[in-house]
């Protein structure tokens, strides 16, 4: 009995669970859905949902205008390239907090977490200057830069609570067998919290990929990554629903990849330390 | 002979040297919208005559306005050729944020251009932006309903005959709404269209001394018109209906009529989204006797920043792409009904446009706006369906918004009126008008 109590429970937490996963990923099945659809379809009343005529005249008609593959990069260079530059930073941080902390540490990861509650909007002119100055629009490097700097504090809290779990001990008998800092750091502490680094690199990757207020402010036609690629298919004067729909779908197809097959390592890495 | 021929090959060697010297790559950005989006096609012409390449940044409106604004007044230099519009064409001239667009070649012949747009586009008898399109509203309208409704549309309809043939074409059963218009909160969707129906109520934004006129009876008397007209036959939730969404339900066949965007008639005529494409009328946007009409005036036009180091180069694309060749080069591939319209008083003279059904409407439109008289009393300001000073977006968009939640039925018209008319005497203080 009690046994056919937890298969029922089983499978109605399946159904939820089951259920809110499609609720959040209605809207991008939608727009997989729409981008094979054409203009008319796309606003007809009511909706059609799989039986249309299916097309990829929308996919031929973005392909032909707008050069994908220079967004593509971009996006690429600049999500990875702040990612791995951050991590570079934020790991040593994150090692000196949670293992050498002093009495303000708590007041600076407090502080870093902070900047994130200030308005982009309220240093965009301050940037742009400085950006100006020092010949960095519309540039990847700077782009990358100012991603990096962003998402810092992100990656230094999430390493630091990884780090926080690992024993001190191990890093102590490194160093009792003669370990440098460095060597501490790279062979005695990545290795055991890979798992912790891997997620926070595909979360941070994740939020550079879709970053949408710096990656329009910044750039112009050299370096727009794919949100301004997006961006450049929206009207509010005419109906381009299915061509906006097909440059969805191609700017978070790479993105949507990428999570599904490292999805595990994701799930591992953000419940890492959550069960004591 | 020697001697000439080796002349004449130093000459085309400097000649060809100073040519790909010349040749420069212009970064213009863009709004996307079919006119834009169909240029960008026929650049390959550009680079043929004169060498230069176009590297083109499309965005949203919106995204390109913040955009621009914030690399044109920090003197950025991202970009070569801006697309700006009507309101901040003046503004940023005034600013000293364009480069002129004086010393146009005699062949461009600037007198060409429809002297709305002209004065739209210039401050102080300047022209800063050369328009690529222009447009203003009217009403469109289904023939079939209105004729099952027994009546006809005049050719300069009153607000009075446009809501009783709305109430007469209205079916609820089948979902037929008598009239859609914009309700959506923003200063260039349902803000522009309330401020041109108020206009042609006799209601003005500001008095001489630049103090808000909402308290005045003016503004009652037309928003309790239009809400009264879209409750008894506008479509359901129409608060938060913009171009889009009518565009979208008129096309379908579920509005008897729709007052908007004249560059919308090539929309709605378009058989191939259709469905309504053969039973379109058009008229123009209503008035109440006052002597104003209920049309705004608007262009999407090509200017160059002060920050360029490319000017000459700008200013030879600006003439190539708002040019008379251009139409007809737009004309031979694709047709009389897809030219950028609104522009030129040539293309309305042309008598292969004059086929268009609904080209001489839209000169009719365009030609009954007047940005510097835009309504009954006398204004301080330039600008039919807004107010050509850079706060208007702002306060004009809080506005919006109090008449959307007007619409919404969460606050009554005096509601609204009341904090409309605070609101803005409290900004116009703050950026002292007042």
């Amino acid at each position: 009995m009690a046994r056919a109590v937890t298969n029922n429970r089983k499978a109605l937490n399946t159904a939820i669970a089951w259920s809110i996963g499609l609720l959040i990923f209605f809207p991008i099945l939608w727009t997989i859905l729409t981008s094979f659809k054409t203009e008319a379809q796309a606003i007809s009343n009511p909706p059609v949902f799989l039986f249309f005529d299916w097309t990829l005249e929308n996919y031929a008609v973005v392909q032909e205008r707008s050069n994908y593959m220079r967004f593509l990069w971009n996006s690429v260079f600049i999500a990875g390239g702040s990612t791995v530059l951050g991590l570079i930073i934020a790991v040593p941080a994150a090692w000196s907090m949670a293992f050498v902390p002093s009495k303000r540490t708590k007041d600076i990861l407090l502080w870093m977490l902070s900047t994130k509650m200030l308005p982009a909007v309220g240093v965009l002119y301050p940037i742009y200057l400085l950006f100006i100055k020092l010949g960095l629009l519309d540039t990847r490097i700077g782009l990358t830069i100012v991603l990096m700097l962003i998402n810092l504090p992100i990656i230094v809290w999430m390493l630091y609570t990884y780090f926080k779990e690992i024993p001190g001990e191990i890093l102590e008998a490194a160093r009792m067998d003669g370990a440098s800092l460095s060597k501490e750091i790279i062979y005695v502490l990545t290795p055991m919290a890979i798992p912790g680094i891997a997620s926070t690199l595909l979360l941070n990757f994740i939020l550079a990929w879709n970053e949408a207020f710096w990656t329009l402010n910044l750039t112009a036609a050299k370096a727009a990554p794919l949100t301004a690629f997006i961006a450049s298919y929206s009207s509010p004067e005419g109906l381009f629903y299915a061509k906006l729909s097909a440059a969805s779908t191609m700017a978070i197809a790479p993105i949507l990849i990428m999570g599904w097959f490292s999805q595990k390592q994701l799930v591992r890495g953000l419940t890492f330390g959550a069960v004591k | 002979m020697i001697y000439t021929v080796s002349r004449l090959m130093g000459a085309c060697a400097v000649a060809a040297l100073s040519t790909a010297a010349a040749a420069e790559t212009l970064t213009i950005a863009t709004v996307n919208n079919g006119d834009m989006i169909r240029m960008q096609g026929y650049t390959d012409d550009f680079t043929e005559k004169t060498g230069h390449t176009v590297e083109w940044v499309t965005l949203e409106e919106n995204v390109l306005r913040q955009r621009v604004t914030t690399d044109i007044s920090t003197k950025g230099g991202a970009f070569d050729i801006m697309t700006i519009g009507m309101y901040e064409t003046p503004i940023w001239g005034a600013n000293g944020w364009l480069v002129p667009l004086d010393g146009l070649s005699a062949e461009y012949n600037v007198d060409d251009i429809l002297p709305a747009m002209r004065g739209g586009l210039s401050h102080d008898g300047t022209l800063y932006a050369a328009p690529f399109y222009g447009e203003s509203s009217m009403v469109m309208y289904r023939t079939d309903l209105m004729e099952a409704a027994g009546m006809e549309m005049p050719k300069a309809p009153t607000w009075d005959f446009i809501r009783e043939a709305a109430a007469a074409m209205t079916d609820r059963d089948n979902e037929i709404n008598g009239i859609c218009l914009r309700g959506k909160a923003g200063w260039g969707e349902g803000g522009a269209f309330i401020t041109v129906t108020a206009n042609s109520f006799g209601a003005r934004w500001f008095d001489e001394d630049w103090n808000a006129q909402f308290d005045q009876p003016e503004w009652a008397n037309a928003l309790k018109f239009f809400v009264g007209m879209m409750e008894e036959s506008g479509p359901p939730g129409y608060a938060t209906n913009g171009f889009n969404e009518n565009l979208s339900l008129f096309q379908q066949g579920k509005c008897g009529m729709w007052i908007d965007a004249t560059v919308a008639a090539s929309f709605v005529t378009n058989p191939d989204d259709s469905t309504v494409a053969d039973k379109v009328g058009f008229a123009l946007a209503p008035d109440t006797g006052l002597g104003k009409r209920s049309n705004w005036l608007w262009a999407w036009a090509l200017a160059i920043p002060a920050g360029t180091q490319k000017a000459d180069a700008a200013k030879e694309f600006i003439e190539w792409a708002t040019s008379t060749g251009y139409i007809e080069l737009v004309a031979a591939n694709e047709g009389w009904a897809n030219v950028p319209p609104g522009a030129r008083q040539s293309l309305y003279d042309n008598p292969e446009y004059q086929k268009v059904p609904f080209a001489q409407m839209t000169l009719d439109s365009i030609n009954a706006a007047n940005p510097n008289e835009p309504t009954v009393k006398p204004v301080p300001y330039v600008g039919v369906q807004f107010v050509a000073i850079p706060e208007f977006a702002g306060i004009a968009t809080e506005v919006s918004q109090e008449f959307s939640a007007v619409y919404a039925g969460q606050q009554s018209v005096e509601e609204a009126l009341e904090k409309a008319q605070a609101l803005t005497n409290d900004a116009m203080e703050a950026a002292g008008y007042r």
